[in-house]
């Protein structure tokens, strides 16, 4: 069941969500972020998991106008595959740059060069970009390695960490504070503002984590 | 040409911040108090989002190098140019070599330092507020240091009187009694106990030191608590967003706060009032009161409207200066 709730006059959420995450539901989001990004009412969209934050200026937009094309758009979106890239990731697993592969490990009852298998072996999707700059949400998880966040969030984490947490795959674009756990370290520079496309991954785009050389 | 003459982790460039970059995951960032950063480039007959210093460590000074128009508002701060001692909210035109001295606010928070033309620093997304998390825009993407110099966009300064002039009605600045803000409920608002929308309204939260671009962290007598427990997917969150970790206590979302999150949300601070809290000094209290969206539009079209009706007032008060 679909939701729209308000976050403050100008914002819209709509909550897709339903049980664990959706595959389906994930494309139809993207569909709809696309469609409204065409709309000159629309300051921007950014795709959530399995939701959608919509931006626009509601001194100029009546809400519950909004709140209907939001509606509208999303029944009709389309659940269709977009063009997608895959991205490989060279990660140098454990030791110093990997402080958390051992307690991962323990968690998922495997030893850490299985871990370091289970992570290698997916094959991940851009399903959302945020928090910071750049910062991907991967789906695509081994399920024993859904491991839960931190109770307490390192206050820093290094840029190019390879982490995991809540079910997600990421890494860091920057230094930051995190309350993923560090599985590895990848010198791949995920964010410069400064590129014609500042962000090295586009939604839908399909990573793979290898091991460095 | 300015020159900084006191060091800050703190004070940094900011315009209107960047509106088409969150999708990337960049903050929205900009001024914190939008009208004191309007104030200030209004009265230098700069376009409204012109970047200007966002100063809340204090004293702040700076050395004028050439002959420049500059405005001072937001916080009510003592203001000295050289000896002279500036009304608030008022904009002057300095000699080369004039010194501007800015004190700690008698109220508020953060005061506004706005030049003729505007600074001139790189536009970088689409803006030239520096993201001190994301280490660009603004001078080098960081906090503005001693010895920095900025140039203006255009280097020169307007007719103003002698003894500068300024606003009459002056930004309002939250009284001591507290901050009272408007807010509208959020995804998860119904979700809270009854109990806990009734404390969410009427307790008084105190703003903690935890008080920083990225967010605002007040504390209360009594936690707020949810009737069930939740796990939300990471979702986009925007200034305002009043977010209940699990420990009870809320964090405002103000301007440089991470795009997506994950903590449920109770209410979501409306625009007009995020300026309030941003000159909201630490230890003071903080009230919410929630209002219906119809309110909230109509306080954002008002907003709108009284900065067109000031827009027009100054432009009429310049034409008829005499010099």
């Amino acid at each position: 069941m679909t939701r729209i709730h308000m976050a403050g006059a100008g914002g819209l959420l709509l909550d897709a969500a339903d049980g664990p995450f959706n595959d389906t539901t994930q494309r139809r989001i993207w569909a709809t972020s696309r469609e409204l990004n065409a709309r000159p009412e629309i300051v921007q969209t950014i795709p959530g998991v399995n939701n959608l934050l919509v931006m626009f200026d509601a001194a100029e937009t009546d809400p519950a106008i909004m709140e209907e094309l939001l509606r509208d758009i999303w029944t009709q979106a389309s659940a269709e595959e977009i063009p997608s890239r895959e991205i490989v990731v060279p990660v140098v697993y454990g030791g110093t740059f990997g402080e958390d592969l051992a307690l991962v490990a323990r968690f998922a009852g495997l030893t850490e060069e299985e871990t370091i298998a289970a992570h290698m072996t997916a094959r991940y999707s851009v399903a959302a970009i945020g928090a910071m700059a750049g910062f991907v949400y991967l789906t695509g998880l081994d399920s024993r390695l859904a491991i839960p966040r931190r109770d307490s969030p390192r206050l820093r984490v290094e840029e190019g960490a390879v982490v995991i947490g809540g079910g997600h795959a990421g890494m860091m674009p920057c230094t930051s504070p995190s309350g993923w756990h560090i599985l590895g370290r990848t010198d791949l520079c995920l964010f410069d503002a400064f590129r014609p496309e500042p962000g090295l991954l586009r939604l839908g785009d399909t990573v793979r984590f290898v091991r460095a050389s | 040409m300015i020159e900084i003459l006191t060091g800050s982790s703190l004070n940094t460039v900011q315009d209107f911040g960047r509106r088409h970059a969150m999708a990337m995951g960049v903050a929205q960032g900009g001024t914190m108090d939008r009208l004191a950063l309007s104030h200030g480039n209004l009265l230098l007959d700069n376009p409204l989002d012109a970047a200007g210093i966002e100063i809340v460590f204090f004293p702040f000074r700076v050395r004028f190098h050439t002959g420049i128009s500059f405005a001072v508002t937001g916080a009510d701060c003592p203001v000295m140019l050289d000896d002279l001692q500036l009304p608030r909210d008022w904009a002057i035109t300095a000699r080369p070599g004039q010194t501007l001295t800015i004190r700690a606010p008698r109220q508020g928070a953060r005061a506004y330092l706005t030049v003729r033309g505007g600074l001139d620093v790189p536009s970088v997304l689409g803006a030239r507020s520096t993201d001190l998390k994301g280490g660009f825009g603004g001078l080098e993407g960081r906090a503005l240091h001693k010895g920095d110099r900025l140039a203006c966009v255009t280097a020169t300064s307007i007719r103003l009187p002698a003894a500068g002039y300024g606003l009459s009605g002056a930004c309002p600045l939250p009284p001591a009694e507290g901050t009272a803000v408007r807010v509208l409920p959020a995804a998860e608002h119904d979700i809270f106990t009854p109990e806990s929308l009734k404390i969410f309204q009427t307790a008084a939260w105190t703003l903690t030191p935890s008080a920083n671009r990225m967010g605002y962290r007040l504390e209360g007598q009594d936690a707020l608590a949810l009737m069930r427990p939740l796990s939300l997917f990471s979702h986009g969150i925007l200034p305002g967003t009043v977010q209940v970790p699990p420990a009870g206590q809320p964090i405002i979302q103000m301007m440089d706060a991470n795009t997506c999150g994950g903590y449920p949300k109770i209410a979501t601070v409306i625009e007009p009032d995020l300026r309030l809290l941003s000159q909201t000094t630490v230890g003071a209290p903080v009230h919410f009161r929630e209002i219906t969206r119809d309110d909230a539009v109509q306080a954002i079209r008002q907003d709108t409207a009284d900065l067109r009706t000031l827009t027009v007032e100054i432009a009429k008060f310049r034409a008829q200066l005499v010099f």
